[in-house]
Parts: C-alpha cells; sequence; structure tokens
C-alpha cells in the first residue's frame, strides 16, 4: 500500500466537506474491495474517509411500504434481520449468501451497491425490488443507478447513505455461485409487484447488471416457472472466463431465473 | 523522474500519516504509534509480538489471520489498525484461561490439521461459529467455516473436532477436567 492519510468523521456533512477538499480520497466502507485493491497497487488514494463512525449510517427500519437499510448496514445484519425476512425473505437470503461469514460481518450494502461489482449480488436486488438509493444530495432509482461495469450514477463528493426497497408481494435470489470466491457466475432475483415483474441477472453480463426483459414478460402473462421453460437470454457479451464461458452462463442465467421463480413462489 | 517515482514522492510518508491508537487485545489496553497503512493483522504479530494470529494470503481469501472483533469474526488483514481504535478484540492467544479452550482440545483430540498453519484462524472462526449457533447439521458447519483455507485438508476432522466442541460444552474447566481424566484412563490402560 502506499501512504495515505486517515479520517473517521462523525457525520455525513463532514464526510462530505472531507471528500470536497482532498483530491483522490476515497470512501471507506466495509474495506473488503477497497483494501486489497489499494494492497495490490491498483488504487493508491491520498486519504481515506472512514464511515465507520456514523450512527445515521446504520441500521435498517420499515417506513410504510418499503424496507430502508443503512449505507454501512452489514450483510450479516441484513441476512439476520427480522424486519428484512418478514418483508422481503429473498434479500435476507441473498445477503447470507454473500462470500463467507468473515465478508458479511464486514462487508455493507452501501460498499457493494457503490462499487457496483459486475458479480456482486445487491445489484440484482436493487434492479429487480425497483429500489431507490438514496445519497447525500439526492434519490435515485437503481434503473438510473448501475450503468455499466464498475459505473454509476454517484458523483464526485456524493455519498450513498441509504437504499429503500419497496416490499414486494413475490420475490427471490437464486445464485450458482463460484464454489472459491462465492462470487456469482450467474445471480436472477425475481421480483413480482401486483402485475409488475422484474428480473434481474448479476455475474453473467460484461455489462454488469442488467433486467432480461424477455423473462419479465412471459411472468408477466403467468408468474411461474414453466413460463421461462428453455428460455435463456443471449450468450453475446455474456462473460467467459475460466470458470465458466458465455454459453454456460447464459444457460445458468436461465437455470437460475426458473429456480428463483419457483422460490418466490413456494413461499 | 519516472513516472513510477514521482508516484513514490507524492506518496511518501508523512508525519500525518502516523497515528496514535488503543487497542484493547484480550482484555489489555495496548497504546500504539502506527502508520495508517498498518493492518490490524500487522500490528497484532509485529508490533504486540502475537504471532499466533497467521498471515497468509494478505487478501482476505485464505482465512488464516481470524480473530473476533465485538463479537465477529473477521479477517485482521483487511481491516485497518486505525480502524479498530477501542474495539473488543479477541485473538488465539486469548482463548485458552488456565486450560485450553475447548476448541483448541477437540482440534487437538481430533487431529484437526497438519502442518498447523491455518489452525489459530481455523479455532477462532469456530468459535465465532458456535457463538452464532450455525452448527445444525455438518453441512451447515462446513457451509459456515467455508472462510478458512487448509490446504492440507483436515477438513473432515475439523468438523469432527467443532461437533465435539459442540457436544462438550465451552467451559475450559469442564474440558481440564476431561482431559485429566482421559490421561487417568490412558495411564491406566498401559499399566
Amino acid at each position: 500500500m502506499y501512504a495515505f492519510t486517515y479520517h473517521k468523521p462523525s457525520s455525513v456533512r463532514q464526510a462530505a466537506a472531507m471528500l470536497a477538499k482532498n483530491e483522490d480520497a476515497k470512501l471507506l466502507a466495509g474495506g473488503h474491495t477497497l483494501l486489497p485493491t489499494m494492497k495490490q497497487r491498483l488504487a493508491s488514494p491520498s486519504a481515506l474517509i472512514d464511515l465507520g463512525a456514523m450512527p445515521e449510517l446504520k441500521g435498517i427500519e420499515r417506513k410504510g411500504r418499503s424496507v430502508v437499510i443503512g449505507a454501512m448496514t452489514r450483510h450479516g445484519e441484513v441476512a439476520e434481520s427480522a424486519v428484512v425476512r418478514e418483508a422481503i425473505p429473498g434479500l435476507a437470503e441473498l445477503a447470507e449468501l454473500i462470500g463467507d461469514p468473515h465478508v458479511r460481518h464486514r462487508g455493507t450494502i452501501g460498499g457493494s451497491v457503490a462499487n457496483n461489482d459486475p458479480s456482486a449480488d445487491y445489484p440484482a436486488a436493487l434492479l429487480a425490488l425497483d429500489a431507490t438509493v438514496i445519497t447525500n444530495k439526492r434519490k435515485i432509482a437503481a434503473d438510473e443507478f448501475f450503468q455499466g461495469l464498475f459505473v454509476t450514477a454517484l458523483e464526485e463528493g456524493e455519498i450513498v447513505t441509504k437504499v429503500s426497497f419497496p416490499v414486494a408481494q413475490k420475490a427471490a435470489y437464486a445464485k450458482f455461485r463460484n464454489p472459491a470466491s462465492r462470487y456469482a457466475l450467474a445471480g436472477v432475483f425475481v421480483a413480482k409487484r401486483g402485475s409488475d415483474v422484474r428480473v434481474a441477472v448479476t455475474g453473467a453480463s460484461e455489462n454488469g447488471v442488467f433486467r432480461w426483459t424477455a423473462a419479465e414478460e412471459a411472468l408477466k402473462a403467468r408468474f411461474t416457472a414453466k413460463s421461462l421453460e428453455g428460455m435463456a437470454p443471449s450468450p453475446d457479451g455474456m462473460i467467459g472466463d475460466i470458470h465458466a464461458d458465455s454459453a454456460y452462463r447464459a444457460h445458468l442465467v436461465g437455470v437460475m431465473a426458473r429456480r428463483a421463480v419457483q422460490a418466490a413462489t413456494s413461499r | 523522474m519516472l513516472e513510477v517515482d514521482k508516484d513514490r514522492a507524492r506518496h511518501a510518508v508523512q508525519p500525518q500519516h502516523a497515528f496514535l491508537v488503543t487497542l484493547k487485545v484480550n482484555g489489555e489496553e495496548h497504546r500504539l504509534n502506527v502508520d495508517a497503512r498498518t493492518t490490524l493483522l500487522d500490528a497484532l504479530r509485529d508490533r504486540l509480538h502475537l504471532t499466533g494470529t497467521k498471515k497468509g494470503c494478505g487478501l482476505g481469501q485464505c482465512g488464516a489471520c481470524t480473530i473476533i472483533v465485538d463479537g465477529r469474526r473477521v479477517v485482521s488483514c483487511l481491516t485497518l489498525a486505525v480502524m479498530n481504535q477501542g474495539k473488543e478484540i479477541t485473538t488465539i492467544e486469548g482463548l485458552a484461561n488456565g486450560a485450553l479452550h475447548p476448541v483448541q482440545q477437540a482440534f487437538i483430540e481430533h487431529d484437526a490439521f497438519q502442518c498447523g498453519y491455518c489452525t489459530p484462524g481455523q479455532i477462532m472462526s469456530a468459535v465465532g461459529l458456535i457463538q452464532e449457533g450455525r452448527t445444525r447439521s455438518d453441512d451447515e458447519i462446513r457451509e459456515n467455516m467455508s472462510g478458512n483455507l487448509c490446504r492440507c485438508g483436515a477438513y473432515t476432522n475439523i468438523v469432527d473436532a467443532i461437533k465435539d466442541a459442540i457436544a462438550h460444552g465451552l467451559d475450559p474447566r469442564e474440558a481440564m477436567t476431561q482431559a485429566v481424566e482421559a490421561i487417568a484412563q490412558d495411564a491406566g490402560r498401559e499399566a
């Protein structure tokens, strides 16, 4: 790691002021992506602004028809939350599938969302549940937030503070994970709210998380795994690597989508 | 000047990168001057000489450096010492209390290691796992020990050791008494 200065502000306002003052500063949440990247000298921020001392960024609450999760809430806390388990069990199950227990004790929803790793799990939940990312400046719909590989709508000096998930009638996540890294080779989150059905896919596309609209249309007709029989997205633009080639990933998306619908309908 | 050298010059260690931190490790407070870059793992090993916690990959993949911070198992290589000011930190050195901790004892009895390098991390992770109560089946134990790699492949015996530690409760004095009895029985058989 190259040298950097370290700050631990006690409010989001203070953190934003520090971000504005320090060129090349980075926000530090769970640190499980940023610190290994810095150790490999792939990133060399001049300053780290630790978001770990702000109660305003923590916690999970039910607000009307939504579940609102603070950006610094750990994956393990979401997995174990009685509020999430009751309102959106599929979201708690997704959190339980992220990495291993060590990762879930440190990693945060805000960090995962802001990083937008193409194989991360949370982006699929945000997109399928039509969640809203709340920052220190504005509210951003998930459809606008995720803009491709590690790219989001976040601007300079913008800090994710909360994510708000509308409660769905039916929702579930199915993931085919790499057995070593536990990242998704293909992960599909399906959600049904009224007549609206959304299907979001992570781990598979070279452009990061995306909505599989053909599957959404098929499920709008009838919300059952049978509606997706034999369907898979095109392998064009799917990730191909030593773990799975693009055709296999496309196939897995179809399988995971059917499993997710099966899980959502059998609750 | 080469680009690389410029980069280094920009990142040269300045006094503002040093921090005075208080780390509470195994119930004892230590005041240390650390560089902001110092990981909690390096502070434990190189500054406090608690070398039971092992450095494996340094990138959060192997689990050899597992410790417990505020009741939760974490990898100490991916957290900075400065981030852990005032937190309750438990390392492998803090487990035994007169007698070995039941998990330590069970690892010995079940031969749950070969080279031993991953063992402190495995044991700390097992202690965290048992506290979390995620031990209802062998599969659940395996799944929730997945953050700790063992390149010797002692996994089968690790699962047995964890189940045994649970069966024998977590009171170290009880484990000690049982160990003494076992030794006495062995001695009796040999006589």
